[in-house]
């Protein structure tokens, strides 16, 4: 009955159009190009050319702007979304990887992978702000809601960095599993969780005390635990569950943020490594970075609906909402 | 009620009561599909790779790809074991009966190839059924759109079963069915992979196993199930059972098997 039930919600998600019209934006790393997915359709609808191997991507607060971090061009781009006009290079360091906007919508946390720092940037005066040294090979940035802390976790050191954002100095250093490669806040801040690609887990801090407050096993039926590699996350409305990439395991595990529990793995295509939900958190896009192809989730039903073909090796991913 | 529909009656009458007192028979028609479902594909979950191919939109289990292969296996069971019981009627004299009725021979037979297709359309509802309760689900729709698709499998693999029987003259022969009629039509078909993955072994066996009618009848099941329609499976599957269903009736013409004359 179950299996019968979700079915039906399956066929309502595919014949169901979404009242948000929306687009996803996805960066190729080989290609050095952007594909963006109308959310509706799920069509590739236009692809721009962008600097060398982007990989970290995301819009200013009113969508105007869209910010690539172009790894091998050692910058990161800003771009005109409705031109695709890449408008100005900002100062990042070397090999930016991932970053944060600041909910401020002016500062930048970028992590420099090769240079074991964070720079700061602020986007309107286009200047480094500080730079603030952490562990090895930093990748995974996050900002509180506040805008009060922002993370940096460092793959080779394993850990995670604390960082006050009014005086932008470290101020607490956690351990995490093996090569922690993303951070999220979530439920309103109060916690910080961590993905940790060889450690195969997700580690949850209590932001208040910087204690470890769960740590989430992943294991995939079938699949030998060393390709079970977790990656980018999101989180549903509410917080109530969060969404793993599993990179060369090619599942998304749903994981209860309540009880932390894993409730339900989802095959997508290979080496999934980020991913971005609509407008409505009704369907989640995922960048699978070997198939070259970004498969869509329903939500809802935990049911993968297609799997749409981008450019190669696809990695980030954002949303903005249709012009 | 006329003569046609009332022999109609009976004859599916008697296939369904022949098929229901047989429960052995309808636990094993299940337990086949299902050993291969459960058993097989949970060992064999690599074979199909990672590829998209249509009517999948997105990446799939190997569980799932062969669930449409698998209601066709059931289909070319039911087939053959229909083909089997004429022999045994042919030899305990209950087919003489029958075609020495006054209606014409192929009506008689056309009756035989109905009552056999439904029943195999049955058995794979139940399977599908049953495939659902261990989460492997079609759309809701595929499973309605499926049922023409079945329908045409069914009469397709039915009639090859009547052909056959034309020729099988003793019980005992049925064995070579089984080696050289049911085993390379469901293996070299694209029930268990897709034919991609044969081309990449053995053009020749490719070009084989595109050319089994079986092919056809299995993917015109699988488009039908997610909502999709392969107009050249549903030609190639259509054509197969006129050519099938003509060949038995040639096969059981009397001037050939001097089985009872038709007035």
């Amino acid at each position: 009955m179950k299996a019968l039930l979700s079915s039906t919600s399956v066929v309502c998600a595919m014949v169901a159009s979404t009242a948000w019209g929306g687009e996803i934006w996805v960066t190729n790393e080989k290609d050095d190009t952007v594909s963006v997915i109308d959310t509706d359709t799920l069509e590739v609808i236009k692809t721009y050319e962008t600097g060398e191997r982007p990989r970290g991507i995301t819009f200013s607060k009113d969508f105007s702007r869209l910010y690539i971090c172009a790894s091998d061009s050692d910058a990161v781009q800003v771009m005109d979304p409705e031109t695709g006009k890449i408008l100005h290079d900002l100062p990042s360091g070397e090999d930016p990887e991932q970053f944060v906007l600041h909910p401020d919508d002016t500062h930048l946390y970028i992590a420099n992978e090769d240079d074991a720092i964070t720079t700061v940037v602020n986007t309107q005066t286009r200047k480094v702000v500080a730079q603030i040294d952490v562990g090895v090979e930093p990748e995974g940035m996050a900002v509180s809601p506040d805008g009060k802390i922002a993370i940096t976790t460092s793959e080779t050191t394993n850990m995670a960095h604390w960082i006050d954002t009014q005086t932008q100095q470290l101020f607490a250093n956690t351990l995490v599993d093996s090569r922690p490669r993303h951070a999220e806040f979530a439920k309103d801040g109060s916690e910080m969780w961590v993905s940790s690609e060889i450690g195969g887990t997700l580690t949850v801090f209590d932001t208040a005390t910087q204690t470890e407050r769960a740590k989430i096993s992943l294991d995939v039926k079938g699949v030998h635990p060393d390709r079970v590699q977790p990656v980018g996350f999101e989180f549903t409305t509410n917080d109530t569950h969060a969404f793993v990439a599993l990179g060369p395991s090619n599942h998304i595990a749903v994981v209860n943020a309540g009880t932390f529990e894993v409730e339900e793995y989802i095959l997508v295509g290979r080496r999934v490594w980020h991913m971005a939900f609509n407008a409505d958190k009704s369907r989640l896009f995922t960048t699978n970075g070997v198939s070259g192809d970004v498969t869509v989730i329903d939500v809802a039903s935990r049911k993968a609906l297609k799997s749409i073909k981008v450019g190669r090796f696809p990695w980030g991913a954002a949303f903005r909402p249709s012009p | 009620m006329n003569a046609y529909l009332s022999s109609l009656h009976a004859i599916v009458k008697r296939e369904a009561l022949r098929f229901v007192h047989q429960r052995e028979r309808f636990i094993a028609a299940l337990v086949r599909p299902l050993v291969w479902l459960l058993v097989f594909a949970a060992g064999f979950r690599a074979a199909l790779g990672l590829s998209i191919i249509p009517p999948y939109q997105t990446y799939i289990t190997y569980e799932t790809y062969i669930v449409p292969g698998l209601c066709g296996m059931i289909m070319l069971f039911n087939g053959m074991q229909s083909s089997l019981s004429l022999v045994y009627d042919r030899e305990m004299g209950s087919m003489k009966l029958l075609l020495t009725s006054p209606l014409p021979r192929w009506w008689l037979l056309l009756c035989k190839l109905l009552g056999s297709t439904a029943i195999s359309i049955l058995q794979v509802y139940t399977f599908l059924a049953i495939a659902a309760a261990f989460g492997i689900v079609m759309p809701l729709l595929g499973y309605l759109l499926a049922l023409p698709a079945l329908i045409v499998a069914g009469l397709m693999l039915g009639a090859l079963g009547l052909l056959l029987s034309s020729f099988i003259r003793q019980l005992e022969n049925f064995a070579g069915v089984m080696n050289f009629v049911i085993f390379p039509m469901f293996f070299m078909s694209s029930a268990l992979y897709p034919l991609w993955k044969m081309a990449e072994s053995s053009e020749l066996l490719y070009t084989i196993c595109a050319l089994n009618p079986f092919t056809p009848a299995v993917e015109l099941i699988r488009f039908a199930l997610y909502l999709s329609y392969n107009g050249q499976a549903l030609v190639w599957a259509v054509l197969a059972t006129a050519v099938f269903t003509l060949a038995a009736l040639w096969g059981y013409n009397p001037a050939r098997t001097g089985l009872g004359k038709k007035r």
